[in-house]
């Protein structure tokens, strides 16, 4: 794995951090840190919080109690400009693409570079070019959001995610609604965009194929106890977590008697 | 042999304590089936009664009305104490059942459900009024941090979306605003006239419908087609991107959406209001016009120089910063509406809605304090 050459700066730690809507705690008392260069991955079942947690981590929403911190920055204790500031390093990859959809392609992931660097219009065309290469999208820069497939809206959000080079990436749960094979080949991607950018990655998700293939550093969400219950490897999760909720999540319901029988 | 309680039901007593319930027939939807009610009171002739079974093998087709009878009897049953022995039901029936009682209902989810108090709902309603007065004030706050923004030219939005809005409440309103105004100057005429011939003074109908038509009607009809024209459109565009999760892009970009979104939209608005109103005006005195020549022998030329002398500079000014004031609340409320829009397609529906309704009290509620403040300051 590839961390030597990452600064401290960039890593996550969250630490005892309440989520709430209202008065209505979602989570408490969640204590995890993302290293350098993970691949971390948020995952528990349907509706315990999972992208509510991911919401907090990119600023969208405040955490009921408790903080989360993006090197030695307290994330939330700190004015919104310079939240921005930090999150200009990230690139957000939502459920649905989300890609501004009166916009072309090409001017979704030129919009962060017009908006944050001095680049010339030509080098931008290039750069929104060759972003969209990499996933695949060569030539698509005049389509409409709403002229191409899901999995080409959720790659090319992915182009507009890594448009500014980010040293974090945020993905939510990148493999729903698609198909085994783009699934698959989007996990790829995903690694591959960690070892080429050097990237820090936190994926939502319950995707269990994806989860062994890209993780390796995971936290589990329990929504009956409202806590995470288990942190670590996914693989090691799954051969001896103490907590059978993890293991029967990770080996779908299985228990080794009934794969034995 | 007891009474059979219908053709498609048969109780028969296999000891004192147990009693054998035979199912024949079909049990579908749609054919009369014996009510459970009925077998229950049939089953309490038997007081020793221990154990009930069942025997299908007269039991022609069934489908969930045979499961929900079933249910019934079988809930019943165990709260008496009573064995049911399932064995005797077709074996899809059964797994059926076990299916059904596999998951048992979770306690409290009924109750979560059951209508609140009339004054816990009276309180929650003052929050939810209390909470949205908030985000009116603080999107009333943004907009205007947004509006100097773009005065120190540091606003950033995309200037394609500005010239979308100029075009959209621009040319694209023409039609129907010509429709209105000119309808609204017939009636005013047709109204006064009738009036106005009692005294053998038809000539005023030209101050009346130039007046009435410049100082308030030209803005406030273009106002109203405005807000159900574009101000349902702005919410129902900006709700939809909340619900596709484009706007959270552009703040996690760091873009703030009412920069981005809602400036373009009030600028184009506050351009093109003065205009249109200005041309509702004249079509409006057009359609008087119309009147005034076909039906109260008050030819062109006599319209027109009474409308002149009629019409002043203030009435005019009036009218068009009325205009421009409907044109910023336009605006505004529909793309306020559309940034509180839920997560759903009924919530972009409902924010659309809801951005007509307060756009047009807006203008109401306006067009009386201008109205009033003029009265009071003599214009």
């Amino acid at each position: 794995m590839k961390t030597t050459d990452h600064s401290s700066v960039a890593q996550i730690v969250v630490k005892n951090l309440t989520m709430a809507y209202d008065n209505y705690v979602i989570m408490q008392n969640l204590n995890f840190s993302v290293n350098p260069g993970d691949v971390f991955i948020i995952m528990g079942g349907s509706g315990c919080g999972k992208s509510t947690l991911l919401r907090h981590l990119i600023g969208l929403k405040a955490p009921f109690k408790g903080e989360i911190f993006y090197g030695n920055t307290s994330f939330w204790n700190v004015l919104p400009a310079e939240r921005d500031r930090i999150m200009k390093q990230a690139g957000i990859l939502y459920q649905s693409g989300a890609l501004w959809s009166s916009m072309t392609l090409g001017q979704n992931v030129a919009l962060p570079l017009e908006q944050y660097t001095n680049l010339k219009q030509k080098e931008i065309r290039e750069l929104v070019a060759f972003k969209l290469s990499l996933v695949g999208l060569a030539g698509f820069e005049d389509f409409y959001p709403s002229e191409i497939s899901g999995g080409m809206r959720k790659r090319a959000g992915l182009a507009r995610a890594i448009a500014m080079d980010p040293k974090f990436l945020f993905f939510d749960e990148p493999s729903a609604g698609l198909d085994p094979l783009s699934a698959r080949r989007l996990d790829e991607l995903i690694l591959e965009l960690r070892e080429s950018l050097g990237a820090t990655i936190v994926v939502v998700t319950h995707d269990l194929d994806s989860i062994f293939m890209i993780g390796n550093n995971s936290v589990f969400l329990d929504a009956g106890t409202k806590t995470m219950s288990a942190m670590g490897h996914p693989r090691m999760l799954r051969q001896d977590s103490e907590y059978d909720d993890v293991r029967l999540f990770l080996r779908r319901g299985e228990t080794k008697e009934s794969r034995h029988r | 042999m007891i009474t059979p309680a219908n053709d498609l039901l048969r109780l028969s007593p296999v000891s004192d304590s147990h009693v054998s319930l035979q199912l024949l027939g079909k049990w579908r939807q749609g054919s009369t089936l014996p009510d459970t009610g009925d077998i229950i009171s049939g089953l309490t002739q038997f007081p020793r009664l221990e154990k009930i079974s069942f025997d299908s093998s007269s039991l022609k087709s069934w489908d969930s009305i045979l499961l929900i009878t079933l249910t019934r009897l079988i809930e019943t049953c165990e709260q008496k104490g009573v064995f049911v022995d399932r064995s005797g039901l077709p074996q899809g029936v059964k797994r059926l059942l076990m299916l059904a009682s596999a998951v048992p209902e979770k306690k409290g989810t009924r109750e979560k459900r059951r209508r609140p108090t009339f004054l816990a709902h009276v309180g929650e309603e003052t929050l939810d009024f209390l909470k949205s007065a908030g985000e009116i004030i603080s999107f009333l706050g943004e907009s205007t941090i947004a509006v100097m923004k773009l005065f120190t030219g540091k606003a950033r939005y995309r200037s394609s979306d500005l010239t979308l809005t100029i075009q959209e409440c621009g040319v694209e309103a023409l039609p129907i605003v010509s429709l209105i105004s000119l309808l609204v100057g017939l009636i005013l005429a047709f109204i006064g006239a009738i009036q106005l011939e009692m005294f053998g003074a038809e000539i005023y109908v030209a101050d009346l419908v130039g007046i009435a038509m410049v100082r308030v009607m030209g803005s406030v009809m273009t106002g109203v087609i405005m807000a159900g024209r574009t101000g349902a459109a702005f919410a129902a565009q900006i709700g939809t991107m909340e619900v596709n999760e484009e706007i959270d892009a552009l703040k996690t970009l760091g873009i703030s959406p009412v920069e981005f979104l809602v400036l373009p939209r009030m600028l184009g608005m506050t351009i093109m209001m003065p205009m249109l109103c200005l041309y509702a005006n004249l079509m409006g005195i057009l359609g008087g016009l119309i009147v005034g020549v076909t039906m109260l022998d008050v030819n062109l030329v006599q319209y027109y120089l009474q409308t002149r002398n009629a019409v002043g500079i203030n009435d005019l000014v009036i009218g068009i910063i009325q205009g421009v004031l409907f044109g910023i609340l336009v605006a505004l409320t529909g793309c306020l509406r559309g940034m509180q829009c839920g997560r759903s397609a009924a919530a972009v529906g409902n924010a659309s809605t809801s951005a007509v309704v307060t756009g047009i009290v807006a203008i109401v509620v306006t067009t009386a304090l201008v109205t009033i403040i003029c009265s009071v300051i003599g214009v």
